[in-house]
């Protein structure tokens, strides 16, 4: 039969299985967690608008900078190169001049030729008549010439930097072009960037090629003077181009910000709250957009509470204004009751029955206004923290007579020591009451059974008849309004019909679970479980819901769950609870022989637990309230309770 | 109440109720006087000087909890209010402006005169009794409580209240047992009467109500008089 786990022992052994294994998995999930944080932290920071605007920025103008800096520098050594290379050509053909000039008729006497050379190259170098190669329009050049006759120029022994001339220039002279070539040459022990310009000379006798090295030294300065000034101006722009987007992104991202701190404040209550229309249009379209949207929700709310302030008016109403004249009716009933000694038969009788039924009157008026009140949801829970036992020992003491006019015995079993909870006692007295009058109604004169057991974090208290029992399905109905098991049979103890359904509204105020059980023949046990703080949450019942289940033996732990599932299933065909139906479970879905998996012992547990809904399993997976709470119990139970 | 008939007024404004509760209090042997408007009440009671009221909550003229707060201001004498309403709010806000009981409607002549009968009884007055709880006294026949030689005023159920709980200071009492021994109720009735009440109670004899002395709380049980 089903078994309530042990208070804790289940769930001690539910959590020990996997301890092991933490701290194997402890590093992987450490680095995991702090993976998912780095991760966490980039989506954030990529999600803030600002920063966003401000690295696109950044990146964005960078590459600008950086393509319009290369650009730029090329422009401007392209340029100072050219003009380098139109002064160059300007000079070398003088230099040619000079170079047929002097020596034009030069014999072939090396010594005379060296003589006439050097003079040449003197020649060259004061093309202006200045102080020699310096300060031509091309700048400072060397001169340098070599005959084109072969072997010739080992003769020279002019000394001239003919090693800084490269071949490929002087294949091309020798062809008879003027050329220019790009080299490097080293002077002082420093390798810098040159310009050679080549062309052939032809006297009468002889031909020569001059060439002029221009050493680019101070266009290499200037390219460099440039280069710098454009890092240090893009650097600049750059940090001043992030710094006005930062500046730009803020002005949008402040009133969003606003936006969102008022849109805060108005989901936390503050239906005043309102946006300030200031600024640009789009935020002003914005803040009457959200004023408009706050002021809509505003009147709704109002109207909700209106609505809610009728219905509860109404139902104040109603019930004094039924209830001050049936108090008079009342007392005049009471009084004529009092003295129905001396009426003739037939008046006393009908004293009788109008004193009776005002009884009936008075509790159906007063139950049905309880339930209009749940129904409002105006029913408050004025919990206070006390010993649950006071209040079974109250409605048993209330029911005693009750017990006594029907021949019913009522057996207790309570722990010796207090029970303290945090509950409404007007409430928990109330579904008591309901529980053993509807179970005295339905005992057939059999003891009736009240148990009361509790773990940490829940109390459990089960009522049993031992009466004619419910019939498949009917355990879902019991907590329906009016509802009646047989509808020919009176009830005896005069209850309304909606005792139950408050009872069930009772349970849910306090986050609790009121369910049914029963079979034919059996009688039916119905099962009170209440968190003992306000707050609590129940996972599991301290008790069984079935009748015939036993309490968990304390130490019984996982073996429970093995030893239940070969329990043979006796007589249980339903269990429904929160007063909704669902389709009882054939017999066959329940019995043993068709169920002897671990995977059925689930299932059966969660059709123990877990509250259904009409409409099928989407109820059941409703996180809210006591309902989530079972579910997560029907889940975690499969060790715990089963058949 | 000896040889003497009580005195009741009833604050009601259904007639039909008014003259019944009249014919069932004459019947039960009290006197009554029955005023139908709650601006009139405090004059009626200045002049009938009851030795208890009946006060409809929901009265024209004047909310039955003002004309409540106003006997209360003048005298300690019980009050028992009549009330439609069930909801808790409006169940404390009345016992927390001065009644001492409530009948909810609607009842049955014979509750009403208990409830009346248990108000009327005074509590067993011993011989120069004389009672101590932390530092207050309590003269039980003087019915006089006194800090210091300050006298306290109490109400007459709140004086109960107290002596109640004086007199076993070792015991801590149910909200049950309270609600027996003092609102003589003999079935379980509602134990929002002993919380206000003691709420009363502490804010007359408490130093510091919030960490009283004098009535302690004991969780989940009840409460019980502080040591002395």
């Amino acid at each position: 039969m089903t078994q309530g786990p042990a208070p804790g022992h289940p769930a001690a052994a539910a959590i020990s299985t996997p301890d092991p294994a933490e701290p194997s998995t402890g590093l992987g999930a450490r680095i995991r967690l702090t993976a998912d944080r780095a991760r966490s932290r980039i989506v954030f920071w990529s999600r803030s608008l600002l920063i966003r605007v401000v690295a696109l920025t950044l990146s964005l103008s960078t590459l600008v900078m950086l393509t319009l800096g290369l650009i730029l520098q090329q422009q401007i050594t392209n340029g100072l190169l050219q003009s380098k290379i139109d002064a160059a050509t300007a000079e070398i053909d003088s230099a040619r001049l000079t170079v047929q000039n002097s020596l034009s008729g030069a014999d072939s006497d090396p010594s005379s030729l060296r003589e006439q050379l050097r003079v040449a190259l003197t020649e060259i170098g004061r093309v202006d008549g200045s102080s020699g190669a310096q300060g031509s329009t091309a700048g400072v050049f060397e001169p340098v010439i070599v005959p084109s006759r072969v072997g010739s120029e080992a003769d020279l022994a002019v000394t001239q930097p003919t090693g800084d001339i490269p071949a490929e220039l002087r294949a091309r002279v020798g062809q008879g072009q003027i050329a220019y070539q790009y080299t490097t040459i080293i002077r002082d022990g420093q390798s810098i960037p040159a310009l050679v310009m080549g062309a052939p000379a032809r006297t009468s006798t002889d031909s020569f090629e001059v060439y002029l090295i221009f050493p680019l030294a101070g266009e290499l300065g200037t390219v460099q003077v440039v280069q710098r000034t454009l890092l240090v101006g893009g650097i600049a722009l750059v940090v001043a181009l992030t710094l006005i987007s930062a500046l730009v992104a803020s002005q949008v991202v402040r009133p969003v910000r606003r936006a969102a701190a008022s849109a805060r404040k108005l989901a936390a209550g503050d239906l005043a709250e309102r946006m300030p229309v200031t600024g640009p249009i789009e935020l002003t379209t914005l803040a009457n957009s959200f004023n408009g949207m706050a002021e809509a929700i505003r009147v709704q709310i109002r109207q909700l509470e209106e609505f809610g302030k009728l219905q509860r008016r109404f139902t104040s109403d109603v019930s004094h204004e039924l209830r001050t004249p049936l108090t008079t009716v009342r007392m005049a009933a009471d009084v004529l009751h009092a003295g129905r000694e001396d009426f003739p038969a037939h008046l006393s009788r009908a004293t009788e029955l109008l004193v009776d039924e005002l009884d009936r009157f008075e509790s159906l008026l007063g139950d049905l206004l309880e339930i209009s009140r749940y129904d409002a949801g105006m029913a408050e829970l004025s919990a206070e923290p006390i010993d649950i036992r006071s209040s079974i020992n109250t409605s048993i003491a209330a029911a005693t007579q009750l017990a006594g006019q029907f021949g019913v015995q009522i057996v207790t079993t309570i722990p010796e020591h207090p029970v303290v909870a945090e509950i409404d006692t007007r409430r928990v007295d109330r579904i008591l009451r309901n529980l053993i009058y509807n179970a005295i109604d339905h005992a057939d004169g059999k003891p009736i059974e009240l148990e009361l057991a509790a773990d940490e974090e829940v109390l459990a208290i089960t009522v049993t008849d031992h009466g004619v029992g419910l019939r498949p399905g009917e355990a879902g109905l019991v907590f329906n309004r009016f509802w009646r098991a047989d509808p020919s049979r009176q009830r005896q103890t005069g209850g309304t019909g909606l005792g139950l359904a408050i009872s069930l509204e009772d349970a849910r105020l306090h986050g609790g679970w009121l369910q049914a059980s029963g079979a034919p023949g059996e009688g039916a046990r119905f099962r009170l479980t209440l968190p003992r703080t306000r707050s609590g949450l129940i996972t599991q019942s301290p008790l069984p819901l079935r009748i015939g289940a036993d309490r968990p033996a304390i130490g019984a732990g996982s073996a429970v769950a093995v030893d239940d599932r070969v329990m043979p299933l006796e007589g249980v065909r339903m269990m429904v609870e929160d007063g909704t139906l669902k389709p009882a479970p054939s017999d066959d879905d329940l019995h043993p022989a068709s169920v002897p998996e671990a995977g059925a012992t689930a299932t059966l547990s969660s059709t123990d637990q877990v509250p259904t809904r009409p409409g099928g399993s989407s109820g059941a997976q409703q996180p809210a309230a006591s309902d989530g709470a079972a579910v997560s119990s029907a889940t975690g139970g499969s060790t715990g309770s089963a058949p | 109440m000896d040889g003497m008939r009580a005195r009741v007024l009833v604050v009601d404004d259904d007639p039909a109720l008014a003259e019944m509760l009249t014919i069932v209090l004459r019947g039960e042997g009290f006197d009554t006087a029955v005023v139908r408007d709650g601006s009139k009440a405090l004059d009626a009671f200045r002049e009938v000087h009851p030795d208890l009221v009946l006060l409809d909550l929901m009265l024209p003229g004047m909310s039955g909890l003002d004309v409540c707060k106003e006997i209360r201001a003048e005298s300690g004498i019980p009050i028992i209010m009549l009330t439609a309403k069930t909801d808790t709010v409006d169940v404390v806000l009345g016992l927390e402006s001065g009644a001492d009981d409530y009948v909810m409607k609607p009842f049955k002549p014979k509750e009403l005169t208990a409830r009346i009968r248990a108000r009327l009884r005074r509590a067993d007055v011993g011989s120069a009794e004389r009672l101590r709880v932390a530092d207050v006294e309590v003269d039980v026949p003087g019915h006089q409580v006194t800090r210091d030689g300050e006298p306290i005023s109490l109400t007459p159920l709140e004086f109960d209240l107290l002596v109640a709980l004086a007199r076993k200071p070792r015991q801590v009492f149910t909200r049950e047992v309270l609600l027996e021994q003092v609102w003589g109720y003999r079935h379980a009735a509602d134990t929002r009467l002993v919380n206000v009440h003691v709420q009363r109670l502490r804010s007359k004899i408490e130093k510091d109500p919030e960490h009283p002395e004098v009535v302690v709380t004991v969780r989940g049980v009840g409460y019980r008089a502080g040591t002395s």
